[in-house]
């Protein structure tokens, strides 16, 4: 079944947040609010979007370093997300993770991960507690272009086709990692083929596009939870903006990144599509514009008045009990 | 003598013995940048910028970008040292060890040893280490003392740009697997670096104060921070001993003793956890080699016993301060038997 009138105006609303979330955070970086490093989501929200929208509460998910769409698309608190990345009590992860290492381990979003290829090993073993255990819960490791050229997510792959786990290895093909062209650092230059060739189906979307990506990722964990073993998907998209925040870009072709925000806008191509499709008016969507704008106004105002974390945390949770 | 940064100074050590040497070569993530794209090749030049200008130069024979493939960047670099290239693999935060650590650990270090000294391994692996800007806890370590414990490895820690080239050219020059650890913090100090080229012999510890009451010993970025506390209780008529040993494999243990048999007293600093690190390290020897000097035990001035927290406060307190540097430099001189 494609996305309905009611899971339309809700991934339309997925996707918004993840697109203020990150403007607001970039916004507040530019201030001095928030420490560390930034890398954002925009332009990539439909994939994080359709396929968390095929998952239940209890599936799991990894991420990357890229992780705040991730995060909010698996239903992380917006509100302890904000408060995460600026550093305050409150946050997600305490203080103590920060935008690479957002989670909401309660909604089985078990961690952004600042090591390129940190996640797929881990999503097998998610997905073989989910065989083990006898749950019909599956597994989705979200991974970068760059990441998938990484010996740890060829080795997840390989254990996940040899134990026939529930897992899905969605890859966000954006065409850089870091300043490097996917075209280059992919040597059989197709994500999904190379996939295939480990033994399990792999799909290819258009990643702009939500109703794709929605029909795609529903026919992937039918696949796993029906017990035929991994699968892949590769999704094409682009990145508004840098590698991080402050990244100069030079490595992009003049215009390019102007042309592709104007082509690729997935909340552009999704409000024209389903204004077509009869599944939503300008006036309903202009209503979810603003409800998420307040919303992400009054998070980011909540987090920047919180206090940070009071330094006697430093030792607690290094361990589970008293050391 | 011109005044160069930290990051000119490496810089200038590879492009110098590039120059020299047709066998000296690059190879990393985004060391040049740009690769395969449609705007500006050499875009990076490293994220930090310290390879920019080399591609270039050297072309991309030499200056090699690579896809984020840690294990075979490091393995390929210790494959081509055995067979006749110097290469530089650049790993570009310390903290990615984890990922390729086999092909260091048990390859380039053992080649010679395990091949009856039929083999070797020139290779050098540049890195980046240090917390306090707020990369939390994989984008923050200083793992120096993971890569020390580990015979065949030599390990370098330049804290100033004279010593970051004359210590780069030797580790290019040397015939085993080197270990640079720059310090994110110190990229953009300066000093008077020679346009000529230099070395610096490696177990050659660098006194940056001497003094008779304390022996201040520090690793990396702490080191400027042992020198500004020794400097402040100079002025209370305190004198520190401040040495950098510049390289932590092989370690001048000589300097450090022949010091501390005149002060008596040592504080050791490092921004590691504590538990089996290079402060730990340079305690038991001290122990173990000036016992009978020693006034007062050993002081070791650490980070905590934590991975490093995210948040700015947390982080702070995680890390070794000034302040904790002075308070041991007091404490072992206020002890009395
Ligand atoms: C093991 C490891 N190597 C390198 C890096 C540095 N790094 C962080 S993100 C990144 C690029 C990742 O590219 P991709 O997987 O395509 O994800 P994207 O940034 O495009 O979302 C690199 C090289 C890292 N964090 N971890
Ligand atoms: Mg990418």
């Amino acid at each position: 079944m494609p996305l309905d009138k009611k899971q339309f105006l809700q991934a339309y609303r997925t996707m918004r947040t993840i697109r203020d979330f990150e403007y607001r955070v970039s916004d507040e970086f530019g201030k001095g609010n928030i420490p560390g490093f930034l890398h954002l989501y925009a332009g990539q929200e439909a994939i994080a979007t359709g396929m968390c929208m095929n998952l239940d509460d209890d599936d799991y998910i990894v991420s990357t370093h890229r992780g705040h769409g991730h995060c909010i698309a698996k239903g992380g608190d917006v509100g302890d997300m904000m408060k995460e990345i600026m550093a305050k009590q409150g946050g997600s992860c305490a203080g103590k993770g920060g935008s690479m290492h957002i989670a909401a381990v309660e909604k089985g979003m078990l961690g952004a991960n600042a090591i390129v290829g940190g996640g797929p090993p881990l999503i097998v073993g998610a997905a073989l507690s989910a065989k083990t255990l006898g749950t019909d819960r599956v597994g989705v490791s979200f991974t970068g272009d760059g990441g998938s050229n990484q010996g740890t997510t060829f080795e997840a792959m390989n254990l996940a086709v040899v134990l026939q786990l529930p897992a899905i290895f969605l890859f966000e093909n954006n065409g850089y990692g870091e300043g490097t062209a996917a075209g280059y650092a992919v040597g059989s230059r197709d994500i999904a083929s190379r996939a295939a060739a480990f033994g399990m189906p792999a799909l290819k979307v258009d990643g702009a596009d939500i109703f794709a990506v929605y029909d795609t990722c529903k026919k992937a964990v039918k696949h796993c939870r029906g017990g035929k073993g991994p699968i892949a998907i590769e999704a094409s998209i682009t990145r508004f903006r840098g590698h991080f925040e402050g990244d100069a870009q030079a490595y992009r072709g003049a215009d390019e990144v102007k042309r592709l925000m104007k082509e690729m806008d997935c909340l552009t191509i999704a409000g024209a599509q389903a204004i077509r499709k009869k599944l939503a008016t300008r006036a309903q969507l202009n209503a979810i514009d603003r409800d998420v704008a307040a919303y992400i106004d009054e998070s980011a105002k909540a987090a920047l008045a919180a206090p940070g974390p009071d330094v006697s945390e430093l030792l607690t949770d290094v361990y589970s009990s008293a050391y | 003598m011109p005044i160069k940064t930290y990051r000119q100074a490496i810089n200038e050590a590879m492009a110098q013995e590039m120059r020299r040497d047709s066998t000296v070569i690059v190879i990393g993530e985004d060391v040049a940048g740009g690769a395969g794209c449609a705007g500006e090749r050499d875009a990076y030049g490293g994220v930090m910028g310290v390879t920019k200008g080399l591609f270039p130069e050297f072309g991309e024979s030499r200056v090699i970008d690579t896809p984020i493939t840690e294990s075979a960047i490091m393995g390929a670099a210790a494959g081509a040292a055995q067979t006749g290239l110097r290469p530089i693999a650049e790993l570009m935060f310390m903290d990615f060890l984890g990922v390729c650590f086999d092909q260091i650990y048990n390859q380039a270090a053992k080649f010679r040893y395990m091949f009856g000294g039929k083999a070797q391994c020139p290779m050098v692996v540049r890195t980046m280490a240090g917390a306090g800007l707020r990369g939390g806890a994989q984008h923050s370590q200083n793992l120096t003392q993971m890569v020390t414990m580990v015979p065949g490895l030599k390990v370098v820690c330049p804290t100033n740009a004279y010593d970051a080239k004359g210590l780069l050219v030797s580790a290019i020059r040397d015939n085993d697997c080197v270990i640079f650890v720059e310090d994110k913090f110190l990229y953009d100090t300066s000093c008077e670096v020679p346009d000529e080229l230099y070395t610096i012999p490696f177990g050659e510890a660098n006194f940056l104060r001497e003094g008779s009451d304390v022996t201040i010993v520090g690793i990396s970025n702490t080191v400027h921070k042992a020198v500004a506390v020794a400097d402040r209780l100079a002025a209370e008529g305190i004198s520190c001993d401040v040495i950098d040993p510049r390289t932590t494999s092989p370690l001048d243990e000589e300097a450090i003793i022949e010091s501390v048999e005149t002060t008596g007293r040592l504080v050791v600093v490092d921004e590691m956890t504590p538990r089996c690190g290079i402060a730990a390290d340079i305690s038991s020897i001290v122990a173990e080699k000036a016992f009978g000097a020693l006034r007062a035990p050993i002081r070791k001035v650490t980070a905590a016993h934590s991975p490093i927290p995210f948040a700015p406060a947390l982080e702070d307190a995680w890390m070794p301060q000034e302040s904790d540097i002075e308070a041991a430099v007091r404490s072992v001189l206020e002890y009395r038997r």
